[in-house]
């Protein structure tokens, strides 16, 4: 692999992994599989890509948060106060948006932003100056972020957020209203979720009404294969671990292609590789108990 | 322990990583020993097949005029409908340094035009490339931008159906609203009909499974149903033409494959004409000629096809003239 084709891996691991980061915050830290993410995508990337087509790119992105925090507190509503499972909250909320997206797209499949000024634009013209706004903006704003979500997971509402996916159980009785902090912990996280789809459209410079399909799947392996390599000890770590993560599933999807394999096995690897690394915790278990087996048998040969 | 269990295992991630970088590597320094062949990278967005018709008949043609295996590496993937995978597909081919880039569909000749400005991206089966922005002037590139469009002629359509099904007078238009071509192909449709004065009512579909209930809906509203070069109808065409064939209505459709499946007519694109095209350009680009020189082509010739099952289902006779032009189908 060469250095563009590396460089692009990082660029685009970079802007998944801010919705890597979505997931991590309603799956891990509120313990609530959360599947608007499908849609939530795609509609931070229409609002992006409609802004961007009006001549906003920047407040594009912003769109792209706010659209993302709406669709978010959608699925809370549905959760808490109309206690539909959160499984089927997120499917609900995703369908739905289905129709959103496309009337924000004003009822068209797929829009172009060729030729139009992004949020990449006012860097430069040159080629190399492209590049490198491409790969060093996203990592600026990802760095916010990451610094931004340490700093809030250390607050009161950050605790207690935490507490929740914890043990709801205990948070009510301390007195703290968990429909609250789940409504935050899920418009926070589809916010950053519409953030990455804002940031990939005007990235790759179209939006497509399909583009969201499977994103949760994506984020989910990101997620679990930064846990992995990188570890979970402190949040600062987990949180970049999540962003490693995904920059080093796009790095592995570059190098399959690489590979002389057929297309079509594409999706079979993929599936593999998460696999792979979602049986972590089973392997590691089954290595551990081997090791303690083999440690006993050991000491009863000394002994 | 823990952390001995972590490192062997970063370590045996790492090692695999290595491997398959060193594969990665090697293959691409198996290129560079052969003697300098012109590199065409071909993306396509999913499998379909029309889609893959196209990339296949583009191949042959591609050999017979005389780029043969010995000359051209041919570097095909598929990006199996995810767009993610698409940019990096399309980055690939450019760090690559492709001569060619072939982009099959419209999400693929966008995330290949955005990925280079240099390298020339010769594109298929777009339906509108103006309203994909690739150029502003279909008979004049301005970009590095140029292709075949898979554009089909509305008015030709329904020319024809006036002749076979003189009866019908109001259209029901069935189309997924997430597909770009059709919705493109309805518009220009919709303009024919008013400009016209021809009748018509409209459902859309979100996925095949809505098809049935779409279609249900539309009778005894309208007379006959047409539909286009639309994926997600194409997919589930005996759906519609059996909801079709109980309502003793005639489909009207958008491609040959789905006359096939059941539709009553079409007027139509052989996909195979389109790849031939393609490669005729292809050879053109690779000659040297510049891409502003090439416009973008529409199919050259169109076939009218006709289901004769489905006609004599109906209780259509086929004008003779009509038969004698047109290429006759049978239920597969």
């Amino acid at each position: 692999m060469n250095f563009t084709a590396l460089q692009g891996s990082v660029e685009l691991g970079i802007i998944y992994g801010f919705m890597a980061l979505g997931v991590f915050v309603s799956f891990r830290i509120l313990n609530l599989p959360d599947l608007t993410v499908d849609g939530s995508f795609t509609l931070g990337a229409s609002c992006s890509a409609v802004m961007t087509l009006a001549g906003h790119p920047f407040l594009g992105l912003l769109a792209g948060v706010v659209s993302g925090a709406l669709a978010g507190l959608v699925t809370a509503f549905l959760q808490t106060k109309l206690k539909i499972q959160p499984i089927l909250s997120g499917i609900l909320t995703m369908t739905g948006l289905y129709s959103i997206n496309l009337r924000v797209m004003q009822n068209r499949g797929n829009l172009s932003l060729l030729n139009i000024p992004t949020i990449f634009t006012p860097f430069g013209k040159s080629d190399f100056a492209a590049r490198f706004a491409k790969l060093l903006f996203p990592l600026a704003l990802i760095a916010f972020v990451i610094v931004l979500m340490t700093l809030f997971f250390k607050t009161q509402l950050g605790m207690s957020i935490r507490a929740t996916g914890d043990n709801e159980d205990m948070v009510r009785s301390s007195s703290i209203n968990s429909d609250f902090t789940k409504a935050v912990g899920l418009a926070m996280g589809n916010a950053i979720v519409g953030l990455s789809g804002a940031l990939i459209v005007q990235y790759q410079q179209f939006c497509d009404i399909s583009m969201g399909i499977g994103m949760v799947v994506i984020a989910m392996a990101s997620l679990i294969i930064g846990e992995v390599i990188f570890g979970t000890s402190n949040m600062p770590r987990h949180i970049t671990a999540v962003v490693i993560g995904s920059v080093i599933y796009r790095i592995i999807i570059a190098l399959v292609l690489r590979v002389n394999i057929s297309p079509s096995d594409l999706k079979l690897i993929s599936s593999v590789i998460v696999a792979a690394a979602l049986s972590y915790p089973v392997l590691k278990e089954h290595m551990a108990a081997k090791k303690l087996r083999k440690g006993l048998s050991g000491n009863a040969k000394i002994n | 322990m823990k952390t001995i269990i972590k490192k062997v295992l970063a370590l045996v991630l790492s090692a695999m990583l290595a491997i398959t970088f060193l594969v990665g590597c090697s293959s691409s320094a198996n290129t560079t020993t052969a003697n300098k062949k012109i590199k065409i990278g071909i993306v396509q967005i999913v499998e379909h097949p029309s889609l893959n018709t196209i990339r296949e008949s583009f191949l042959t043609e591609l050999t017979a005029l005389g780029y043969t295996n010995d000359k051209v590496e041919i570097d095909y993937q598929n990006a199996q409908g995810d767009q993610a995978t698409l940019n990096s597909i399309t980055q690939k081919f450019v760090s690559d340094k492709s001569d060619l880039i072939v982009a099959i569909a419209t999400p693929s000749a966008q995330s290949a035009a955005a990925a280079t400005n240099n390298i020339p991206v010769l594109f298929s089966a777009v339906t509108d490339p103006i309203a994909a922005n690739l150029m502003a002037d279909l008979t004049k590139p301005d970009k590095n931008v140029t292709g075949t469009s898979d554009a089909i002629p509305v008015q030709q359509v329904f020319e024809l159906a006036s002749k076979l099904t003189p009866n019908v007078k109001k259209y029901g238009f069935i189309y997924c609203t997430s597909e770009v071509s059709a919705v493109s192909v309805i518009n220009d449709a919709k303009k024919y009909c008013d400009k016209n004065n021809i009748p018509y009512t409209e459902v859309t579909i979100t996925n095949a499974s809505e098809l049935q209930q779409a279609a249900q809906s539309l009778v005894g509203q309208c007379d006959a149903f047409y539909t286009t070069i639309d994926n997600v109808v194409a997919s589930a065409m005996p759906v519609l033409a059996d909801v079709a064939k109980k309502a003793k209505m005639p489909v009207y459709v958008g491609a040959d494959s789905m006359v096939a499946d059941g539709g009553l007519a079409t007027v139509g694109i052989e996909y195979s004409g389109l790849g031939k095209q393609t490669a005729a350009m292809a050879k053109k680009i690779l000659s040297g000629t510049a891409i502003s020189d090439i416009p973008v082509e529409t199919l050259n010739n169109f076939g009218i096809f006709i289901n004769e099952d489905t006609a004599t289902a109906l209780g259509i006779t086929i004008p003779k003239d009509i038969k004698e032009a047109a290429q006759l189908l049978k239920n597969k």
